[in-house]
């Protein structure tokens, strides 16, 4: 188990790395640096957004649902962000909390949706992205609000090469791999992710760690609403559709190897597989390649790096009969067997012809 | 009795829906009820129903068909600057969407199946990957004007039928697809496809050839697609706007007939119905005066309470069939037939 584990992420770092190297000599065909401190610096940059939705996507995805809200989530938060901070730096800390309580209520009422209502994730959380979208376009026209100047340093000083946003998502991160690895609830999530009636028939309660899942998903996409706040210093009603991060987020989970049907997945991978797109897009951005021509890439990227990752994901799934699977053996025994039942059955059919029915 | 508890349940429920939204169209525009008007609606509603039709065939068998708004894009651009305004030129162009449909169709199935990748990763490729070459083929804005002739199949129809005046080819277009559509559900391809969408290692053991299946599914998806786009050239023209989300329709008119998202279960005509529902309800938004921003918050609210109204329904007719006494009629008797579910598999 542990084994497989390590094998799936190997894959995701092979392929990043590849990316990495594969971009190197691209970037140094046109005469510029990929490992300059800028360079990194804009990848990490580009990680961050895109990091924090897919850290909550990868939750809900493990719980086998969707969400296609995050990024009506996302838009919604900055505009709340930038209209209640209005400039002044005093009302950064209440405007931050309101938006988080404001995201995590969407996020529970995408969880019960899933969980009492019964109603697939993909639609439940594709219904309440309508909803937003009808909110954001009922009371905001256009940018709104009006960051302060210290709310943007979040999004735009750094240690060195590294963004305090990218620290930040990775912090995330760690904490989401503590509650994944090391608590009751998400231990839970992978059971219920897995296969949500056996989960019940062990005296799980289902419906809990779905909606943690979906609650930390829309906080999540809070965060990554804040942060484009930050960087743009005005909250927009279209940042975040417009970033298309709802599939992209969905990919990179994928990339990362944690499975759609949910139960099994991690999420470093998810953050190599948010690297890789960073990885990708800079190298677009910096060889100037057409923005159009940049999702052709995009996409064949996607499906190629998940290709070279799922043949390994089947297998990576026991077999539940045969050699390795839950009844190891089974097979080979039976077969084994087979001769001794065939002799056993013609014994009796010799003896029920010669004793005339002496069988019990 | 009988036909009241069907329209009820999840499987007639989108019916029910669907009469409802009509007679409260009908209600605050009295004009609505003329057979010509309905006709214009059906025209309306053809193309997200052609699209709906091919999309039940791939989520029928557990997989997602996310690229069908962009084909529909490209298919569009091709069609609006391959035609030009020669008329000759139709019919091989026609021909060349076809075409492009199929290999389109074909790489999402044999990725989907082959590769192994999964459907809801290979169609959002290629859904990335054909709507931005589109783009970078026109660069963003509108282009091309087809010939007349093409733009005639979304435009024009029957002339001078009793009653409704004219009949839309789109209408006709849509009738003939629905039935084939259901004649192929009923056909040993479909019955293998439900059962690969309900249970893939069953029905491989059983021996159903499952990459070709599913491929075709995709085929089929492709093609409505294209269908779609041909008649959006006529009707909304030629932008690469058209087509636009009409995957995300598409699944939501699914989803709305009662078909359930993973597979095995549903029902073509219900499907098709969702469609007409998604229509009706826009329409219905429209006429009441709901203000264009709100739109999208009322039709959220309606699809996640239709598609749970029909989830709390099944659930309490699953518990309950338990406790009646075993095989009864009422219960075989009104899911037999039409809807493909994991009893009448045999």
């Amino acid at each position: 188990m542990k084994r497989m584990r390590i094998g799936a992420g190997l894959i995701v770092l092979a392929i990043l790395v590849l990316t990495i190297v594969v971009g190197a000599i691209l970037v140094a065909t046109v005469g510029r640096s990929f490992f300059s401190a800028g360079n990194i610096r804009d990848i990490l940059t580009g990680m961050s957004v895109l990091g924090l939705v897919a850290i909550g996507q990868t939750l809900v995805i493990l719980g086998a649902s969707l969400d296609l809200s995050v990024v009506y989530v996302m838009s919604l938060a900055s505009l709340i962000a930038a209209t209640t901070m209005a400039g002044s730096p005093g009302n950064i800390v209440w405007a931050v909390v309101l938006t988080l309580l404001v995201c995590g209520a969407i996020g529970l009422a995408n969880g019960l949706i899933v969980t009492l209502l019964k109603v697939n994730g993909f639609i439940a959380t594709l219904g309440v992205g309508l909803i937003l979208q009808g909110v954001l376009n009922t009371s905001f026209r256009g940018s709104a609000g009006q960051v302060p100047s210290e709310f943007q340093l979040f999004g735009a000083t750094g240690l060195g090469p590294v963004p305090i946003s990218t620290i930040g998502m990775l912090a995330l991160a760690v904490l989401v791999w503590l509650l994944l690895a090391r608590t009751r609830t998400g231990a839970h999530l992978f059971a219920v992710g897995g296969d949500p009636a056996v989960s019940r028939l062990s005296g799980l309660s289902t419906a809990p760690p779905l909606i943690v899942a979906h609650v930390v998903c829309s906080l999540c996409a809070g965060l990554a609403g804040l942060l484009l706040a930050s960087r743009l210093g005005v909250g927009s009603p279209t940042v975040g559709q417009q970033g298309g991060y709802a599939l992209l987020s969905i990919a990179a989970v994928v990339l990362g190897g944690t499975l759609l049907l949910g139960g099994r997945g991690s999420i470093w991978g998810t953050i190599g597989g948010v690297a890789i797109f960073a990885v990708v897009d800079n190298v677009m951005s910096v060889m100037q390649v057409n923005p159009f021509l940049k999702d052709v890439v995009r996409g064949l990227v996607i499906v190629a790096a998940v290709a070279v990752y799922s043949r390994r994901a089947v297998v990576r799934r026991r077999a539940r009969f045969g050699p390795g699977g839950t009844r190891t053996g089974g097979d080979a025994a039976a077969r084994a067997a087979a001769p001794e039942m065939a002799a056993a059955t013609a014994s009796l059919a010799d003896r029920s012809e010669v004793g005339g029915g002496a069988v019990r | 009795m009988n036909a009241l508890r069907t329209l009820v349940s999840p499987r007639g429920a989108v019916f029910l829906l669907l009469v409802l939204l009509l007679v409260a169209v009908a209600v605050l525009n009295p004009n609505f009820a003329e057979p010509g008007q309905l006709m214009r609606y059906i025209q309306r509603v053809a193309p997200i129903a052609i699209v709906a039709l091919g999309q039940f065939f791939v989520i029928i068998a557990g997989e997602f068909d996310l690229s069908q708004g962009s084909l529909i894009t490209a298919q569009v651009i091709i069609a609006g600057n391959l035609v030009g305004t020669d008329d000759t030129r139709t019919l091989p162009v026609l021909a060349l969407m076809v075409v492009f449909g199929l290999v389109v169709g074909l790489i999402n199935g044999l990725v989907t199946t082959l590769l192994k990748v999964p459907s809801f990763i290979v169609t959002l490729g290629m859904m990335l990957a054909l709507l931005g070459a589109v783009m970078w083929w026109t660069g963003g804005a509108a282009t091309g004007n087809p010939a007349d002739s093409f733009r005639q199949i979304g435009r024009g129809g029957v002339q001078g039928v009793p009653l409704v005046g004219t009949i839309p080819w789109s209408v006709l277009i849509l009738a003939a697809l629905l039935a084939a559509a259901i004649w192929l559900t009923r056909r040993p391809y479909g019955k293998t496809l439900v059962a690969l969408g309900d249970n893939s290692r069953a029905a491989r053991y059983a021996g159903a050839r499952e990459w070709w299946i599913i491929t075709r599914a995709f085929i089929i998806s492709a093609l409505s697609a294209t269908v779609s786009a041909v008649l959006l050239v006529g009707y909304a023209g030629v932008h690469p706007s058209v087509g636009r989300g009409y995957e995300f329709v598409a699944i939501t008119a699914v989803v709305l007939g009662g078909v359930v998202l993973g597979g095995g279960r549903g029902w073509i005509v219900a499907a098709v119905a969702g469609a007409f529902v998604l229509e009706a309800l826009f329409m219905l938004l429209n006429i009441a005066g709901v203000p264009s921003t709100l739109r999208d918050a009322v039709q959220g609210v309606i699809i996640i309470a239709a598609v749970a109204y029909s989830g709390v329904v099944f659930r309490a007719r699953r518990t309950r069939a338990p406790a009646a006494p075993p095989p009864p009629e009422p219960v075989p008797a009104h899911s037999q037939g039409t809807i493909h579910t994991r009893g009448d598999q045999q």
